[in-house]
């Protein structure tokens, strides 16, 4: 035993480690919805585009950003694994075609923008155009289903309540990506986008409280969960943000609108997270208490974290400012 | 139906094979990228320039590749390796989700600035941005290499039961994270690496050459690739004798660590001295071709030879015979190949690598058609050497996952069914070859295209930044 002893008899300050590692979890899940998010609203939009230059318009929007967003998932995979290893196999075990699924859709996803600029012809474009549409609607659906199923502890892969989440998340990126593409895209285009953002925002309000209403109904398990209060101002904060949202737009408030989004996103996972809670995984019946790692590696992992995520968050400031504003299409791709 | 346990192991071999050319390309690349936009800075000569955003494009795709087959392999330890996973969770986590933040944030970040950034920023970001990059990719082959080093000679942990499952316990972060095994497969890995992008980078370049030189016929950047064989064979001339003599080192810790592996590297059966190093060795059996672990072989080799490089120097030396594990031995065969391809292919390099600096030396470089030939032949060798060596190392180790703690087969998710297994196990072949077909056909159209012409730089037209090769290239 080296002289790190100390670390292994008490959490460090003698905070609640589990449930803070429990809420960065979902923290760094909010990032990637929110960041990822816009990348697949864009992916979707780009099927309302006929226009090659628009097209080449709305690729260019995400070329820089799409592959940093994307790490926010690696990075949840292994916060996973590392902070609740009992979890991350249960889960990804259980869900298993599910989890290739969601791997297969990312990997279009990745894959499509990048090959589409290869090469110039019609056959050519038109096929990954298709595939990032694709690529980029599979995705947050399947990961909406996923995270439902996780949340009320399914046991198949694909349930009402799951289908009801997957198209709540799909829409949820649709307002991302159309508040994203208004900041960075101006003239008839970004008027469109407008357009879209307030459909896919009403939409939005919709989906989500008959994914609520529907979880109320078919979990019994869960329904004392909805008498805490946290859930009752969560739902009022998205029924806000919704309407700021769409006043935003309207307005041309273009960043006020990407910034209720990102409070969007961050509620609907609080709501999942209060839901969940005090589980982790209901349906192994693991509690968060139960499933975390032991004193030392959790003392080490917390001292890592909490150094290394705000410099990541750095990372994005200085990445996003390099590349603030409307897109210049003669500089980029 | 595949068995579950046959058919993951499958799975996770296919992955982490194919994965791997993609890391070794970005690994390798970046000392280069970072050397180039250096010059391009400094100088503002425009072949640098011209270097770097040729050999961005390749990254850039290698890159994308990488993370989508990269990702797949961080979720196939929860999906596949569910028993693994809990049982060493505690420990092998944590190296998973630092180098997510430590290392991966820190690439793909700064690539978004390295590939769509150069007007955007100034210089001097700029070239930070390309050390973010390369400092990124080696800091993910750290924590990789740490969990998979652990692997190999674990430590600093114990074993406890809980709810009936034994689970590792982390006790000594220090010791199980700088295990014996880490360093000596950080460098081999990483000059591998660098080594194998040199023979991909003399290899193009010497189909250039050779078009130019030798067939006559005009090449219009010739002054680019002149300059880029010259900078591989640098490189190689470094790296190639480095990798054999650090790998020999790195055998000798295998034999003490490892002996089983270190036995069926060289097909060791019955515990020995003055065992020979076989060149070559095949089954007395015609029958007995296909069994891997076949006992009766006939070899070529050097006598002692295999005690000398185990006990460095002693050729009586005594080896451990495969028959003294209680274990079953891993497919000998498999790995006794892939360890004398491995080694073979590395003295292939040392000599084209004294073979190109003698040419250069002689100032006959660009003339020498069957150097060039030769160079052209071994691009991708580099590659191939890696994962014969890759296939030595966890081949090798069977039937362990954890040598000495936990067999493969018990670390397979207990509720996999062979019809999911099997499914995903025949997608991961479709999707893994149309991908690794593509990667090929894009990185090849990114070759034939050539490096931006001297009037697209942004030396000599400021309104145009790096990305315009990309339609321009067509």
């Amino acid at each position: 035993m080296s002289n790190l002893g100390w670390l292994a008899t008490k959490p460090l300050f003698g905070l609640p480690l589990a449930e803070l590692w429990f809420t960065l979890l979902f923290f760094i899940f909010g990032m990637f919805l929110f960041l990822d998010g816009f990348d697949f609203g864009v992916g979707i939009l780009f099927a309302t585009r006929d226009d090659d230059h628009e097209k080449e318009h709305l690729l260019a929007a995400i070329g820089p950003f799409w592959d940093g967003n994307e790490v926010w998932l690696v990075v949840f995979g292994g916060a996973l694994f590392a902070a609740f290893p009992s979890v991350y196999a249960n889960l990804f075990s259980r869900y298993y075609l599910l989890m290739f699924a969601i791997l297969a859709g990312l990997g279009l996803r990745g894959l499509a923008p990048e090959m589409y600029e290869e090469r110039e012809d019609d056959r050519w474009r038109t096929f990954w155009g298709y595939s990032f549409v694709i690529g980029s609607a599979v995705t947050p659906f399947l990961l909406g289903l996923f995270v439902m199923n996780w949340l009320v502890g399914a046991t198949g892969l694909i349930t009402p309540v799951g289908v009801l989440g997957g198209v709540t998340v799909l829409v949820l990126t649709v307002v991302d990506g159309a508040a994203f593409l208004g900041v960075k895209t101006r003239g008839a285009l970004r008027g469109e986008m407008r357009t879209y953002g307030v459909q896919a925002a009403v939409g939005y309000l919709g989906v989500a409280i008959s994914t609520l209403g529907a979880i109320y109904v078919t979990e019994p398990g869960l329904r004392s969960s909805f008498r805490s209060p946290l859930i009752v101002a969560l739902v009022i904060l998205t029924a806000t943000l919704t309407g700021i949202y769409v006043v935003a737009l309207r307005r041309r408030r273009y960043y006020a609108a990407f910034a209720a989004t990102a409070a969007l996103v961050f509620g609907l996972v609080g709501l999942v997270a209060t839901l969940l809670f005090p589980f982790v995984d209901r349906t192994a019946g693991l509690t968060i208490r139960e499933a975390i790692i032991s004193t030392l590696p959790l003392n080490l992992m917390s001292i890592m974290a909490s150094v290394l995520l705000p410099i990541v968050l750095v990372y994005f400031v200085v990445l996003y400012s390099a590349f603030s504003g409307p897109i210049n299409i003669e500089e980029t791709y | 139906m595949v068995d579950p346990v046959l058919a993951s192991r499958l799975q996770f071999a296919l992955t982490t094979i194919v994965h791997i050319i993609f890391p070794v390309m970005s690994m390798g690349l970046a000392p280069f990228l970072i050397y180039f936009t250096w010059k391009e800075v400094r100088t503002g000569q425009p072949v640098y320039e011209q270097l770097r955003r040729f050999w961005t494009r390749i990254f850039a795709v290698s890159f994308v590749v990488g993370t989508v087959t990269g990702l797949v392999l961080e979720f196939e330890f929860g999906t596949n390796f569910a028993a693994f996973s809990t049982t060493a969770g505690e420990l092998f986590g944590g190296p998973l989700a630092l180098e997510g933040m430590m290392a991966f944030m820190l690439e793909a970040t700064f690539l978004g600035i390295f590939v769509f950034g150069r007007d955007r920023v100034s210089d001097w970001l700029y070239f930070l941005s390309s050390i973010a990059v390369g400092l990124g990719t080696w800091l993910s082959a750290v924590w990789i290499l740490i969990a998979n080093s652990w692997m190999q000679t674990p430590r600093g942990f114990e074993i406890v039961v809980e709810n009936g499952q034994r689970i590792v316990k982390l006790t000594d972060p220090l010791a199980a994270y700088l295990n014996p095994r880490f360093s000596y497969m950080f460098i081999h890995m990483q000059n591998a690496a660098v080594e194998s992008v040199a023979l991909f980078m003399a290899g193009v370049a010497a189909y250039y050459v050779f078009r130019h030189h030798v067939w006559d016929y005009p090449i219009e950047h010739i002054d680019v690739w002149e300059k880029t064989l010259k900078i591989a064979l640098v490189v190689l001339i470094i790296t190639a004798p480095l990798q054999v003599i650090q790998g020999d080192e790195y055998a000798r810790h295998v034999s003490e660590t490892q002996p089983q592996k270190f036995a069926a590297m060289e097909a060791v059966w019955e515990t020995d001295s003055y065992v020979p190093e076989y060149i070559v060795a095949f089954p007395t059996d015609v029958s007995d071709l296909l069994n891997p672990r076949t006992k009766d072989l006939f070899g070529i080799g050097i006598p002692g030879g295999a005690s000398w490089l185990a006990s460095g120097g002693n050729p009586q030396a005594t080896i451990r015979g495969l028959d003294s594990f209680s274990t079953k031995a891993p497919p000998v065969a498999i790995v006794f190949w892939a360890f004398r391809i491995m080694v073979a292919l590395g003295f292939w390099f040392i000599l084209l690598a004294v073979w190109g600096v003698y040419r250069w030396w002689r100032g006959e470089l660009f003339e020498d058609d069957l150097l060039h030939k030769a160079l052209m032949a071994s691009s991708l060798l580099g590659f191939v050497a890696v994962e014969v060596g890759w296939i030595v190392t966890e081949v090798g180790r069977q039937p362990w996952v954890i040598q000495g703690v936990m067999k493969t087969g018990a670390g397979v998710s207990p509720n996999l069914t062979g019809a999911e297994a099997t499914f995903t196990l025949l997608g991961f072949v479709t999707g893994y070859l149309l991908l690794l077909g593509l990667y090929t056909y894009v990185v090849g159209r990114i070759i034939r295209s050539g490096p931006p012409s001297k009037d697209e730089l942004t030396q000599s037209d400021s309104s145009r930044g790096l990305e315009s090769e990309v339609t321009s290239g067509e």
